[in-house]
């Protein structure tokens, strides 16, 4: 529990995730099995413990440490899991450090009555680190920002095998993972995966580039629509139904409905939607649905699930991933034509006969729901990864405003000398009359580094007022911002939030004065 | 005055703590006519006093830092060493805070008080270890008050800073310091863990360093880091005070990580705040236990808590049977915030 304790630790103060990745691989390398199987199984969300400590901690707690002091402690800490940790009595030597396999397999065993003691036991032993991580890892809230797909990477990095090799066999294995550290460690074949569903890695496509759409040939290429929802795999084999993130997480507890549309033994790829009526809503109507472990029955209902289909890469046993595009498509539109599975439609190709007639339908692509074009090539075979000079997303022209840099926040790691994160703001008028800002978005990229020394020194120079690490500046600088949609939040105080915001060009010349307007950003809601 | 009612012949103005029989402030906030400093650090020890007493370690930080503005005459007192001032004997003992750093013991008419100044229990090879002083009434600091408060090993949290450097060979470690007594602390830690490469320093640290070897602190080969290039802080270890780590100064080290060497540290919304990525848990002052245990030593019918977090010291104290009280000092902060 030591080692990996110091590890959380580490993880959660570095900002930066090429660093993450080293120090998660520099703990499977120096870690022995199972302790290294069971802290990749915290990492990856694979372990659920989620105890309900609260009662049993302040019961704890009551026992050992005056309550005054322990109240003005919490009060200056701010949190009570990590008071615990600072103040529980030192038991000094003798009492010895549990190993995180040991914790891992008691807390699995144990009956509920006999978890206080144990756990008394394990905060004896451990040092303030370790309390922390020990109780962070019951309480099922890690909060060290590193994913289950960065840790995968780690695994790949560490290991040099191919992440998607390891994503392949992923949610077939279970912790603590002895066989995947003996084969990423060369000890071992390839693990076995079960007869349950398993990712298979997405196939991925790259920007396309003006130099690269001169150069299609449309005979060549397929064209369709790209959907502004989320790129999903729908696999189902021996009986059981998942539903996979494009990278790999398995979404299935937030879409239960779409989980259960599915026929038996398929592997598809598509993009899930949230649809009524025939008609695709809004990205957020399903950003409202993302993330939950569970959903309620009016949400299912207000908010129903769609698979807009791309793909199909097994139908049944057979692998189609070998076969060019186009017959996988036609392999896709039998299997479905015959199969009829609820809540699911094809993703229709789009005629087109020359790069002409293409940018003349990426120009028209404004309906809600359509994020740009896609083009693939018609005798790809589906390769995982982002293999070159196949498929191309072309996302549609960005919107762009031009707002007033309001206040600047210092970064983090290389970043943390730099006023880097700019929170921006349109003019409205005022109740009395006057024209004020109101925050519209925030963003920390899309400029160079040269551009972040200027943006920096401004910040500096024209700083009005501070608060911590931010500083409110004079409202003279206007950025042109860029952004793929915007949508109505009641979270911001402008009633507005923008999807992926980001700084196209910093206008030194333009006066705030002339920036846009609040109604502006309101005229650019679709639905 | 009765010398068993310590607040008749021990009074605060508003200059800060005033020995009446001995008509002498201890740390005065501004100057006065007699002062004795306990130590170094510019909120205890300030410029201007017309006559200053302090050990000699004291008096030339105070020199070193203030210059000709330091005070007008001065008195150098060795440890131990008892002096008449008026009708009083004062006695300056360790504190074991930083060099130099001591604890006033004042008697008078039978009773004695001890003003500890600031103070740790813990090891520094810097500096002379704290002398338990019995007295009536013990005069504390609070600054780690709480008893989410307890400092590590010092070693420990050194081989932390080791240990990152040898995952990151390729970045410079910055460690946040503050420069009289931490820097030097931390580089005598490093040493005493084996590590004998230069260890580059902030322009702002050099002259306290300096000062420390002057008074035998062995500190090992210093480098400054001003003027170094790029290149050849790959992999090394650079002090500089807080202030200079999150601004323009730290960008001239490559990819640097940020470490910061402080008892605040151990409570994690403090080390976000300071976007630190190190944090170590290295502290000049008494943390919950060195308090707690330190009062109970003195044996101390009353206590006083001059400044931090006295709340909760002073519940403490009144629930071991004590007279407790919290002293209203001003311009006293801690030097690390």
């Amino acid at each position: 529990m030591k080692a990996f304790a110091e590890l959380l630790d580490r993880l959660a103060y570095t900002p930066s995730r090429n660093d993450k990745l080293r120090l998660l691989g520099g703990y499977f390398a120096s870690t022995p099995d199972p302790d290294r199987g069971f802290a990749l199984a915290a990492l990856t969300e694979g372990l659920f413990f989620r105890l309900p400590l609260r009662r049993t901690l302040s019961e704890m707690v009551e026992a050992r440490i005056d309550p005054v002091l322990f109240g003005l402690s919490r009060d200056y800490v701010g949190d009570t899991a990590e008071t615990i940790a600072l103040l529980w009595p030192e038991r000094g030597a003798g009492a010895e450090a549990p190993a995180l396999s040991e914790i891992v397999q008691a807390v699995q065993t144990a009956a509920p009555a006999v978890l206080p003691s144990l756990l008394a036991g394990w905060l004896d032993g451990l040092d303030p680190t370790g309390r922390f991580g020990l109780l962070k890892l019951l309480t099922g809230a890690l909060r060290v920002g590193v994913s289950a797909r960065l840790a995968k990477t780690a695994l790949a990095e560490w290991s040099g095998v191919p992440l998607a090799n390891i994503e392949e066999i992923w949610h077939g294995l279970a912790p603590p993972y002895g066989a995947l550290f003996a084969w990423l460690s060369g000890e071992g074949g390839r693990p076995e995966v079960g007869a349950g569903p398993v990712f298979r890695p997405l196939m991925l496509s790259h920007q396309i580039e003006d130099w690269e759409l001169a150069l299609i040939e449309p005979s060549a290429f397929a064209a369709e629509w790209k959907w502004d929802g989320i790129r999903v795999q729908a696999s189902s084999r021996g009986g059981e139904k998942r539903l996979f993130s494009r990278t790999g997480d398995d979404i299935s507890a937030s879409f239960p409905d779409a989980v259960e549309a599915l026929p038996e033994d398929v592997v598809l790829d598509g993009e899930l939607l949230v649809m009524r009526d025939g008609e695709v809503a809004p990205f957020n109507d399903l950003q409202q649905r993302l993330n939950r472990k569970s959903v309620t029955a009016a949400m299912l209902k207000s908010h129903p699930a769609h698979i807009r289909l791309y793909d199909m890469l097994f139908e049944s046993e057979e692998d189609l991933r070998p076969l060019p595009f186009i017959e996988r498509r036609a392999r896709l539109e039998a299997w479905h034509e015959a199969a009829t599975p609820p809540r699911t439609d094809i993703s229709g190709l789009l005629d087109f006969s020359s790069v002409a007639e293409l940018e003349h339908l990426w120009a028209g692509a404004r309906a809600t729901g359509i994020e740009g074009l896609m083009l693939k090539r018609r005798d790809s075979p589906y390769i995982a990864g982002r293999p070159k000079g196949h498929w191309y997303k072309w996302k549609r022209a960005p919107l762009t405003l031009d707002a007033v840099l309001m206040y600047a926040q210092r970064g983090s790691g290389k970043r943390s000398s730099y006023y880097s994160d700019y929170t921006f703001g349109a003019w409205r008028e005022a109740a009395n009359g006057e024209r004020e800002l109101v925050p519209v978005g925030k963003s920390y990229f899309g400029f160079t580094d040269a551009e972040l020394k200027e943006l920096d020194a401004f910040v500096r120079n024209h700083t009005v007022d501070s608060f911590g690490p931010v500083r409110q500046v004079e409202p003279k600088l206007v950025f042109e911002v860029a952004f793929d949609s915007v949508h109505r939040s009641t979270r911001h105080k402008s009633g507005v939030a923008m999807r992926f915001p980001r700084i196209h060009r910093i206008r030194w010349d333009k006066p705030a004065e002339e920036a846009d307007t609040l109604a502006t950003v309101l005229a650019m809601i679709v639905a | 005055m009765h010398p068993d009612r310590f607040d008749s012949w021990l009074t605060v103005d508003g200059k800060g703590l005033y020995c009446r029989p001995g008509g002498f402030h201890v740390d005065p906030s501004s100057a006065v006519d007699r002062a004795v400093i306990t130590h170094g650090h510019s909120d205890h020890a300030r410029p201007g006093h017309t006559h200053v007493l302090a050990t000699r370690e004291t008096l030339a930080v105070m020199q070193t830092r203030l210059g000709t503005q330091a005070w007008r005459g001065s008195q150098a007192v060795a440890y131990g060493e008892a002096l008449q001032i008026g009708e009083v004997t004062v006695r300056l003992v360790p504190a074991g805070h930083v060099l130099g750093s001591a604890q006033v013991v004042i008697e008078w008419k039978g009773r004695r008080v001890v003003v500890s100044g600031d103070y740790k229990r813990s090891a520094d090879p810097t500096c002379a270890p704290y002398e338990l002083v019995p007295c009536q009434l013990f005069i504390t600091e609070a600054t780690f008050a709480l008893p989410v408060f307890q400092h590590g090993d010092a070693g420990a949290e050194v081989a932390k800073l080791l240990k990152s450097r040898e995952q990151f060979p390729e970045r410079a470690h910055v460690v946040g310091v503050y420069g009289l007594g931490k820097c030097q602390r931390v580089i005598a830690t490093l040493r005493q863990a084996g590590y004998s490469r230069p260890i580059w320093l902030h322009g702002a640290l050099i002259e306290c360093c300096a000062l420390y070897e002057s008074f035998g602190v062995a500190l090992g080969p210093l480098k400054p880091a001003t003027g170094a290039k790029r290149e050849e802080l790959k992999g090394e270890i650079v002090l500089a005070p807080p202030s200079a780590v999150d601004d323009r100064w730290s960008r001239r080290l490559p990819d640097p990580v940020t470490a910061f060497a402080s008892g605040w540290m151990r409570v994690r919304a403090r080390a976000r705040q300071r976007g630190v990525e190190l944090p170590l848990v290295i502290s000049d002052h008494a943390d919950w236990r060195e308090l707690v245990m330190t009062i109970e030593q003195t044996g101390a019918e009353e206590v006083w808590v001059t400044h931090g977090r006295e709340d909760a010291l002073i519940y403490h104290i009144h629930s071991t049977g004590r007279r407790g009280r919290a002293l209203a000092l001003i311009g006293l902060e801690d030097e690390d915030r």
